[in-house]
């Protein structure tokens, strides 16, 4: 085999076979999966939760990353932010010609180790060439299926003014290390994506008896774009302190040195917890393993639907959503 | 940041926030020149700590706010030619050339080749990647970025690559300054000069301008400690009818500031008149190549015309008004387009797109409507 894809690598004859059979198999935990077109499932009864996402990302490996984990990783957060537990992936690649085999090597184990992760299977995928120029390396599209485990659905509509505000751990990690990468800052020690599987914390809440009126993992547009997103869901107002607010030092620092804030920037395995006042103190002691603190609370939406920030000064702002592209600034 | 330096931090802001209530009879109009310095105040919301007839200004030192509509059509011009690498800083890819919407990111979705840099000398490692190619390198900035470009230029002399040139668009902040003192109708009574240029060029040309306008000055940084301090320090010297220059950023400004600096700015760079953005021609406000880096001039390489001409007006049918705006005449909120047809995605004017722009200081970190 060439050590690079070949568009004859998707054109369903004997190099698309030992691609799927030598170089895919690793993503199944039942190799008897490859050979068929669609995958039988034996569910839990009670209700389902469905999600799919595509993953584009440049670098393909980042620090604490890649687009693999991050592909498998993603999907099975989304579903854990219904209340799920993911339990199956399907995966199609888009694959560029001219990608290595050694790294398409690397991006398999590393999504066969984040499916062990995160407990769950990948049943069922395609594969896809595309001509040299035509994609970036790699894409990946997963969709994945997971049994709602929330015995209260979670949503945005059930958020109430008086509910508090939770955040599960520090800022902007994954956004820092894919800058970082991007614009090639070799910073010392790196900062590396906070890329995890995020079912085992909502577990543990769940299983704790914790009431949770919403959760919302923080992906692009970091923690400002979230509560903005749950602030109109929820037709509600929330406020903020920023001195509450978990940022690492480095992160801290390079935000300064590229003119960006650390609310804006993507985060991987990070959420928001929105629960009853009640059970602010439960949820608040569960979070202080992981770096997690109490951030705000919900008001009613008497100027609109909005998110309004405390600075450490007393001060006050609005948070807004990130807008167009992060572009580092000249000085 | 450790709680207990934030809560040192808090305080001091609190006590300075508390002396400049007090040492402030009457009303002052002063501006921080610096966009780091406003973003800082905005982000932090410091005006909303300070005395009621205190005003502040925000000044033109905005590096991409100010760099000539037609230097960058010059670069949409070269963005899209297929053997050109057009390379720049980040927030310099937004900024609409003379019409609204065209900016470089629209160039490379157009399929111009155009690059985003951190650092100026990452355009020699293009140029040695891509001999076939021309790379031209968009150098814009105060002199905090010019001596970077002159060790780009340097550097790219010694090694001499062939392939490689500046569209140059550098400003100087001094002469804007004085400028501004010399508008009529001016409102400015007092400046908080940019820390990080006096860094590079010291103090001297700020004491001239001083001694000259009989304006306060006060050097500083961008923290928020940094700011509420030099405000107060201006107060007090405007409280005090002594118009003398001080430093308040001890910790990196000296009075010679950075000599090695210096020397390359001498060694590649002539002092010219420039257009600003927003402001018109500013007499020394600008630099040029001198005659031994002239090979090195983009504008000569692609026979463009040079923007030493005018500016062109603001297209008619745009209601913004980043020139007032850059001026001190006004603030973003008092534009017809600001928030509305104005936006960081859809900026009209430059003040708009940069971090460091007024405007776009004002629409991120707005205040709350009570």
């Amino acid at each position: 085999m060439s050590d690079c894809i070949q568009l004859a690598h998707g054109g369903g004859g004997t190099l698309m076979q030992q691609l799927i059979n030598q170089e895919l198999r690793a993503l199944y935990a039942d190799p008897a999966q490859v050979l068929h077109d669609a995958a039988r499932l034996e569910l839990p009864p009670g209700p389902l939760a469905f999600s799919t996402d595509g993953y584009v990302v440049q670098p393909l490996e980042f620090p604490g990353g890649d687009i693999g984990s991050l592909a498998v990783i993603g999907t099975a957060n989304d579903l854990a932010m219904a209340g799920a537990r993911p339990l199956h992936l399907s995966v199609a690649l888009l694959l560029e010609e001219g990608l290595p085999l050694a790294l398409l090597r690397r991006l398999v184990a590393s999504m066969a180790a984040a499916a062990r992760a995160c407990e769950l299977t990948i049943v069922t995928g395609d594969t896809k060439v595309v001509e040299r120029g035509k994609a970036d390396g790699i894409f990946i599209t997963t969709s994945g299926i997971g049994a709602v485990q929330a015995p209260t659905p979670i949503h945005p509509t059930a958020i109430r003014p008086g509910d508090q505000l939770l955040l599960s751990g520090d800022l902007g990690r994954h956004g820092v290390a894919i800058l970082a990468a991007r614009h090639g800052l070799a910073l010392v020690p790196p900062v590396l994506s906070d890329c995890a599987p995020l079912w085992p914390q909502v577990r543990v809440r769940l299983e704790a008896g914790v009431r949770i009126h919403c959760l919302r993992d923080l992906t692009r547009g970091g923690l400002a774009s979230a509560l903005q997103e749950l602030a109109e869901a929820a037709a509600v107002e929330l406020a903020i302190e920023e001195a509450r607010l978990p940022v690492l030092e480095p992160v801290a620092r390079t935000c300064e040195l590229l003119g960006f804030e650390p609310l804006p920037l993507a985060n991987e395995g990070r959420f928001v917890v929105v629960v009853p006042p009640q059970a602010r103190d439960q949820a608040q002691a569960l979070l202080a393993a992981s770096g997690g603190a109490w951030i705000g609370s919900v008001r009613p939406a008497s100027k609109g639907a909005r998110v309004l920030l405390t600075t450490s000064f007393g001060t006050e702002r609005q948070l807004l959503p990130l807008s167009g592209e992060l572009l580092p600034r000249i000085c | 940041m450790s709680a207990a330096l934030q809560s040192q931090i808090n305080g001091r802001v609190a006590e300075l926030a508390a002396q400049l209530a007090a040492t402030a009879s009457r009303p002052w109009t002063l501006m921080e020149v610096c966009g780091g310095q406003t973003h800082s105040i905005l982000r932090w919301g410091l005006d909303q700590l300070l005395p009621p007839g205190l005003r502040l200004i925000h000044g033109p030192g905005c590096p991409v706010c100010v760099t000539p509509a037609e230097r960058i059509d010059a670069a949409l011009e070269l963005a899209v030619r297929p053997e050109v690498i057009l390379c720049s800083y980040g927030d310099m890819l937004r900024v609409p050339g003379g019409a609204a919407g065209h900016d470089l990111l629209g160039a490379r979705a157009a399929g111009g080749d155009v690059q985003l840099l951190t650092s100026p000398l990452q355009a020699i490692a293009l140029a040695q990647a891509c001999p076939e190619r021309q790379v031209v390198f968009l150098a814009v900035g105060f002199e905090t970025t010019a001596p970077a470009t002159a060790l780009l230029l340097r550097q790219a002399r010694a090694l001499g690559l062939t392939n490689l040139t500046v569209l140059l668009a550098h400003v100087r902040v001094a002469p804007a300054m004085a400028a501004l003192l010399q508008e009529p109708g001016n409102q400015v009574q007092g400046f908080l000069a940019a820390g990080h240029v006096g860094a590079v060029m010291g103090t001297a040309e700020l004491g001239q301008l001083v001694r000259r306008h009989r304006v306060p000055v006060v050097v500083t940084g961008f923290e928020p400690a940094d700011v509420m301090a030099a405000l107060l320090r201006l107060v007090q010297l405007l409280e005090a009818g002594t118009p003398v220059l001080a430093n308040a950023y001890g910790r990196v400004v000296r009075q010679q500031g950075n000599g090695a600096a210096q020397a390359l700015l001498k060694e590649v760079f002539a002092v010219v008149d420039q257009p600003w953005r927003g402001l018109g021609p500013i007499a020394a406000g600008g630099y040029e190549l001198v005659a031994a880096y002239r090979d090195f001039d983009a504008l000569l390489r692609f026979c463009l015309p040079s923007a030493a001409a005018a500016p062109p007006p603001e297209p008619l049918a745009s209601p913004c008004i980043s020139g007032l705006i850059l001026q001190g005449r006004a603030l973003p909120p008092d534009c017809p387009a600001f928030g509305s047809a104005c936006t960081p995605e859809r900026p009209l004017g430059a003040p708009m797109v940069s971090s460091e722009g007024a405007c776009a200081a004002y629409y991120r970190y707005r205040r709350p409507a009570p």
